[in-house]
């Protein structure tokens, strides 16, 4: 059932575009390359917060605030072309490790999130008063974090060598 | 030339040995690449506050004094990383016109930005005194990153020697 799920996608009109096309693929990757940098660059600038390493002069709260709208807006653009670029081949990423281990981290570090928000986030305002020391909660969720979306990156750029 | 001396690099030894171990390629690239995330997410953040549409709490010497020093500490290790994958194939990137073309645009991002840095701190306020300029830069910059990391990944696509 899978395998037809992945032939089906494949099939898209979407799919055969980005297969069949000389320019498109790397096109969109490019785009992809530019969003994922900015995802994981822009949740290091809060990870490295929320680890009390950097920007500790600031709200964290207000950092969030802040640089949280444009992590997001990118991460929507790297999962569409992502999507894309996926669709072009479906069966053959989802046969390779390093793809299905991407996939993986990703939904670590959307767990690790989901967990730091209904956990240490929710008491922010306790701990945020300047100079904020984030709780050993916080500090775990960033560390996480970071580490996750370094390994998302190192499966993603290995799976162009599989 | 150029041919020539691609030719030359890859037969030294230090290049022979990173192609014929299959890891220093991935690895160095994903060092690279993630070195990238950090100097270009620094640059946006700095180039939209310039623009001003982000950022604005911050006074702009705040927000350059806070990526800035990341920028320029990063953009060694890019240097390293960069050389390295040049070492291991001269010939993908010194004889391919996009190679060439990321350079370039890298010249003008850093021209720029250093130009940037040192209005900020000679003359105090310029920035927040020419708005307009400081917009017309703060586009121009973030073009030019954007130029770079797409022309980066698209040296792997085109005809080289």
């Amino acid at each position: 059932m899978i395998k037809q799920l992945l032939a089906d996608i494949e099939a898209t009109p979407w799919g055969t575009a980005v297969r069949e096309s000389t320019w498109l693929f790397p096109t969109i990757e490019s785009i992809h390359v530019l969003m994922l940098v900015l995802v994981v660059g822009s949740i290091m600038v809060v990870d490295l917060r929320l680890l009390n390493l950097t920007s500790r002069n600031r709200s964290v709260k207000e950092l969030t605030d802040e640089v949280l709208p444009w992590t997001w807006t990118a991460f929507v653009g790297a999962a569409i072309t992502g999507t894309l670029l996926f669709s072009s081949s479906a069966s053959k990423y989802w046969g390779i490790w390093q793809f299905e281990a991407k996939m993986a981290m990703l939904a670590l570090a959307a767990l690790n999130m989901g967990l730091f928000h209904i956990g240490a986030f929710r008491s922010v305002a306790q701990w945020d008063r300047a100079p904020a020391r984030p709780p050993l909660a916080a500090k775990l969720a960033g560390g996480i974090s970071l580490c996750a979306w370094v390994i998302v990156i190192a499966l993603g750029r290995w799976i162009g060598f599989a | 030339m150029i041919r020539e001396f691609c030719v030359w690099l890859a037969a030294t030894s230090f290049s022979q040995q990173i192609q014929n171990a299959f890891w220093v390629i991935p690895t160095v690239q994903i060092v690279h690449i993630v070195s990238i995330a950090i100097v270009m997410t620094s640059m946006a953040m700095l180039d939209l506050r310039l623009i001003g549409i982000a950022g604005r709490r911050q006074s702009l010497e705040a927000m350059a004094d806070r990526f800035l020093p990341w920028v320029w500490v990063t953009l060694i290790v890019l240097l390293c990383s960069g050389s390295i994958l040049i070492i291991a194939e001269p010939g993908r990137d010194l004889q391919n016109v996009v190679f060439w073309t990321k350079m370039s645009l890298l010249a003008t991002a850093l021209i720029l930005t250093a130009t940037f840095q040192r209005v900020l701190h000679r003359n105090k306020g310029y920035w927040e005194r020419h708005r307009a300029v400081a917009a017309l830069l703060g586009s121009v910059s973030l073009l030019t990153w954007v130029g770079i990391v797409a022309a980066g990944r698209w040296i792997a696509y085109v005809e080289h020697g």
